[in-house]
């Protein structure tokens, strides 16, 4: 039992350690993926993890203006994205606090890191970190109806909440094509790509333009703070991709009852499916152009109709109205 | 010469409110009963006194913001602040809405509400000297008068033909269902009047930010709790088993006035104002709750019924608290500055670090942002909604997206708002020098928003402890209860329906965060160069010292304006430009149009002054003809008669 209860810890451990070694790494195959598409020759695959170094050892400049709150903000963003991602089950479904949140708090928990790097933005009183944090709070209200419409799709097919228990549901159940899980999964890819701040949204690689949200909300940090906030952006992103992974594209994962061999094959699936999904970023990301920011109504609009479509077909596929 | 005797009053309410309190929170968790009878008040009623756990359950919510007040107000100036037009009247209120928990007949229940709504009136037109206060006095007293009618007629209802009017007789004998659903409807509006319920909350957010601040936190705060109290005693308690349709109105109704409700907040500009608007969200959110529980109730499904209940009570709580939190950091404002409009506001989290601080936890929890108390309601609640497919009637299917979708918006709204509020009146610079010139108030008076950001701390972690503690509740109003914390992986795991459906563990979670977090800012600090520089803003390498040119409340709304406004208030953007060489300022206005004032009170309104003045020809008679008139209307009353009998 004990020996049990120190393997899931570590488990548990390893998989907080996974997504936080890993998350850079899936940036630079974004970025590498859209220079090679644009025939440049782009950054090296490690760029994140030499960027992240490099801003760490660099001195932290904080405006007169800034309170406690700015500087202590990166750190509760950090961690609260950081235990988010990983919440969500990615290499194997029956992790010792996996649990812990179902995906209705998991939500929530990237809510209250929005929240305070909203909150972080308009501490210096300037003009652009304003501009950044209106603009991402209006983002979330967009996408958090069609992110509400999805869980209820999920609910109602697999009968909970727990992402693992979905997780497991769909590996447990054989199931064919289902229309209502497809519009789901578009749904989803697109309430990722605005929360993401990912093209047509966002544009992650620019900094000086009035369409930018989330750069222009960080934009007075530095050095080591900057570094946690960029970190968690892109745990935010490897989180992303964990969900639609866990709950579309569930195969491989080892079950709650795998042993360890179980497990590095769970584990090496993952990484495939993540680097994958990294790679379709960033094919996407060069094939589309950014959205002026009142266009996104219309867009984030598109995966809450399809999240109600999906909601309807669920109610027809259950049998609830016979 | 009489202020000294008004300050024994806050210390006295904060005494009385605490022993009411404990005793209260002794009923609620023994399950124990109490009634008594009082030979006053009407000839052949009496009046009824009883405490059970229900009233127990909204009296240590009461208490619990009465106390909070009282020991804001404990830190008023002897000298300048007391009025003999506020203080007197405090206690007064106070235990008129204790008073209301306890009636037990239908008398009793109106006498204490109106008593209630006369005490709110009296504070709110303390500074009458002001006509926005008198104005704001006088929508709600027409308002309090609406809503008393309504229950007038709902206790009617429920009395009967043979008049039963004491609340065991209604029990016994419960209504027909026709006119069941009637009275249901009577105490929708009655209640929803008192509560803000849309479209009969006009006069909440002129009300309640024109009382004294630490009023205005009982009234928000609490006031709206009896009225949802009202409510449940009503539709719970006195009404018999529910038809399911009777959930639609309070559902429909209910996320309306969430999702409206932010919508005005989130555009208005009044620091107070934004507070009272979100009031009618949250009280929206509560009768969602509570439609579902009547829904579940009526389909006999009980587990989901305990869960829809458990989070309006949770939410009653829990708003209880973090409003009243935010409307005495909002009088702390009020009372270092003299400014509520928000766009005066910026950088008090210098000058007022502690308010700062503890305003931070109530607008975090008031946002239902995990670990603190607002998202166990929240979490709850829409656990309720995703097990509401599950109810076999057709229209609640389709509804149950719709009421999800709405609140998750309301949540997500509620959360942009509050870092508005937030980020303008605390971070950023001062706007204004009476912003710049601020100071932190009294230590009571922190320590009262600092007892309640503690409560809010504490809910959050220890939502399950408070979800157990309202099984007798629970089990009383809708025949279910929560899963036991036994039954989780740790004993304080919030559970909705089984463990292997939906668990939320707060203080895990909370754990992993803070460990994460420590173990963050000791390997940065370790890694990192460690060196700290403070410079002028980097503003992309033109700041400017001006403090206007900071993102303001009203700049802050202007994307949540363009994308929901133009639906929802016909929000138009007009900008008139002088051509080039002209020297005239550009100038930009928007019109904001208020259906819901338009439909619901400017055209009644115009309608009775249009009717009054075509009846006006009746005051200068003859009277020949007055006498014809009275002739007239006897014949007719007489053939009424003869035909019904």
């Amino acid at each position: 039992m004990t020996r049990d209860l120190v393997v899931q810890f570590l488990a548990q451990g390893a998989q907080m350690a996974f997504v936080l070694l890993i998350a850079p790494l899936a940036v630079g195959v974004v970025r590498r993926v859209k220079a090679r598409l644009m025939r440049r020759q782009g950054p090296p695959l490690l760029q994140a993890y030499l960027d992240l170094a490099k801003l760490l050892r660099k001195e932290s400049v904080i405006a007169e203006s800034a309170s406690w709150l700015f500087r202590s903000a990166p750190y509760l963003i950090f961690a609260l994205t950081w235990v988010a991602a990983a919440l969500v089950p990615s290499f194997a479904s029956g992790l010792m606090f996996n649990w812990a949140a179902d995906v209705v708090a998991l939500v929530a928990l990237l809510g209250a890191a929005r929240a305070l790097l909203a909150l972080a933005g308009m501490d210096v009183g300037t003009s652009f970190g304003g501009i950044g944090s209106s603009r991402e709070m209006m983002i979330a209200t967009l996408a958090e109806p069609a992110m509400m419409l999805i869980v209820l799709t999920l609910a109602i097919a697999a009968g909970t909440t727990r992402l693992a228990g979905v997780a497991d549901f769909f590996i447990a159940e054989p199931f064919g094509v289902r229309v209502s899980l497809a519009l789901s999964l578009i749904s989803l890819v697109i309430v990722a790509l605005a929360e993401n701040a990912r093209i047509p949204v966002d544009n992650p690689a620019t900094h000086l333009e009035l369409t930018m949200v989330h750069e222009a909300m960080v934009v007075e940090y530095s050095g080591r703070h900057l570094a946690l906030i960029e970190a968690a952006s892109h745990l935010k992103l490897v989180l992303y991709l964990s969900l639609l992974i866990c709950l579309f594209a569930p195969f491989g994962m080892a079950p709650a009852t795998a042993g360890l061999s179980g497990w590095a094959i769970g584990l090496a699936a993952w990484i495939a499916k993540l680097l994958a999904g990294a790679v379709l970023l960033g094919v996407w990301e060069v094939s589309i152009a950014k959205m002026r920011v009142f266009r996104l109504p219309d867009f984030v609009g598109v995966a809450f109709v399809f999240g109600f479509i999906a909601i309807l077909l669920a109610f027809l596929t259950r049998g609830v109205f016979a | 010469m009489r202020r000294p005797a008004l300050a024994f009053v806050y210390p006295l309410s904060a005494l009385a409110a605490v022993v009411l309190g404990v005793v209260d929170l002794q009923v609620l968790l023994s399950g124990g009963e109490a009634a008594i009878h009082l030979p006053i008040g009407l000839p052949t009623i009496g009046f009824h006194l009883r405490q059970d756990t229900l009233s127990a359950f909204f009296g240590v919510v009461i208490n619990g913001g009465v106390v909070a007040a009282s020991l804001y107000g404990m830190g008023f100036d002897r000298a300048k602040e007391l009025t003999p037009r506020v203080e007197p009247l405090f206690p007064l209120f106070a235990a008129a809405m204790n008073l209301v928990l306890i009636a037990d007949d239908a008398y009793a229940f109106l006498f204490s509400w109106e008593l209630m709504s006369l005490a709110s009136w009296a504070l709110v037109v303390a500074r009458h000297t002001d006509p926005e206060c008198r104005r704001a006095a006088h929508l709600y007293l027409v308002m309090a008068a609406i809503g008393t009618v309504a229950l007038l007629f709902a206790f009617g209802g429920l009395a009967g033909p043979a008049g039963g009017y004491a609340f065991d007789t209604v029990r016994a004998h419960p209504p027909q269902p026709m006119v069941a659903a009637l009275v249901l409807m009577a105490a929708l509006v009655g209640c929803g009047s008192k509560g803000g319920l849309i479209p009969l909350h006009a006069w909440l957010p002129l009300a309640h930010p024109a009382a004294p601040s630490h009023v205005s936190a009982l009234m928000s705060g609490v006031m709206t709790k009896v009225a949802i109290y009202g409510f449940v005693r009503i539709a719970f308690d006195l009404l018999g088993p529910p038809d399911w349709w009777w959930a639609l109105p309070p559902i429909v109704l209910g996320a309306m006035t969430a999702v409206l409700g932010l919508l005005y907040a989130v555009l208005d500009r009044d620091l107070k104002r934004v507070l009272a608007y979100s009031t009618i969200e949250n009280v929206g959110l509560i009768f969602v709750a509570l439609g579902l529980a009547l829904a579940f109730r009526a389909n006999a499904q009980h587990a989901a019924a305990a869960v829809a209940m458990a989070a309006a009570l949770l939410h009653v709580l829990n708003h209880s608290w973090f409003k009243s939190l935010l409307f005495l950091g909002a009088g702390a404002i009020l009372h270092a500055t003299g400014r509520r409009d928000l766009d005066g506001l910026g950088g008090l989290i210098h000058r007022m670090p502690r308010t700062a601080a503890f305003f931070l936890v109530g607008a975090l929890a008031i946002s239902a942002l995990p670990p603190l108390n607002g998202f166990v309601s929240e979490w709850l609640l829409f656990q309720a909604v995703i097990a509401a497919p599950a109810l076999p009637q057709a229209a609640l299917h389709f509804a149950s997206p719709a009421i999800g979708a709405m609140l998750a918006l309301a949540a997500a709204l509620a959360a942009a708002c509050f870092v508005r509020v937030y980020g303008t009146a605390f971070l950023g610079r001062p706007r204004s020098a009476e912003a710049a010139g601020a100071h932190d108030v009294p230590l009571v008076q922190q320590a009262a928003m600092g007892g309640l950001a503690f409560l809010c701390i504490l809910g959050g972690l220890m939502g399950s402890v408070l979800a157990t503690a309202l099984a007798p509740v629970l089990d009383k109003l809708v025949g279910g209860a929560l899963p036991g914390p036994g039954s989780g992986p740790t004993p304080f795991s919030l559970i909705a329906f089984d463990p292997a459906r939906s668990i939320y563990d707060a203080p895990v979670i909370a754990l992993f965060v803070a460990i994460a977090s420590l173990t963050s800012l000791i390997v940065v600090h370790r890694l990192s160069a460690r060196r700290t520089r403070r410079g002028p803003a980097w503003d992309c390498g033109f700041p400017d010292p001006s403090p206007a040119t900071q993102y303001t409340a009203s700049s802050f709304a202007q994307p949540l304006r363009r994308v929901y406004g133009a639906a929802a208030f016909a929000a138009q953007e007009t900008v008139v430009m002088p051509p080039p060489g002209d020297i005239r300022p550009a100038r930009f206005s928007v019109v904001v149009v208020d259906h819901l004032w338009r439909a619901f009170y400017v055209a009644p309104g115009r309608m009775v002054i249009g009717l009054s003045e075509r009846l006006n020809v009746l005051q200068f008679l003859t009277i020949r003809r007055y006498l014809v008139l009275m002739f007239v209307t006897l014949v007719i009353l007489l053939s009424i008669a003869a035909v019904t009998t």
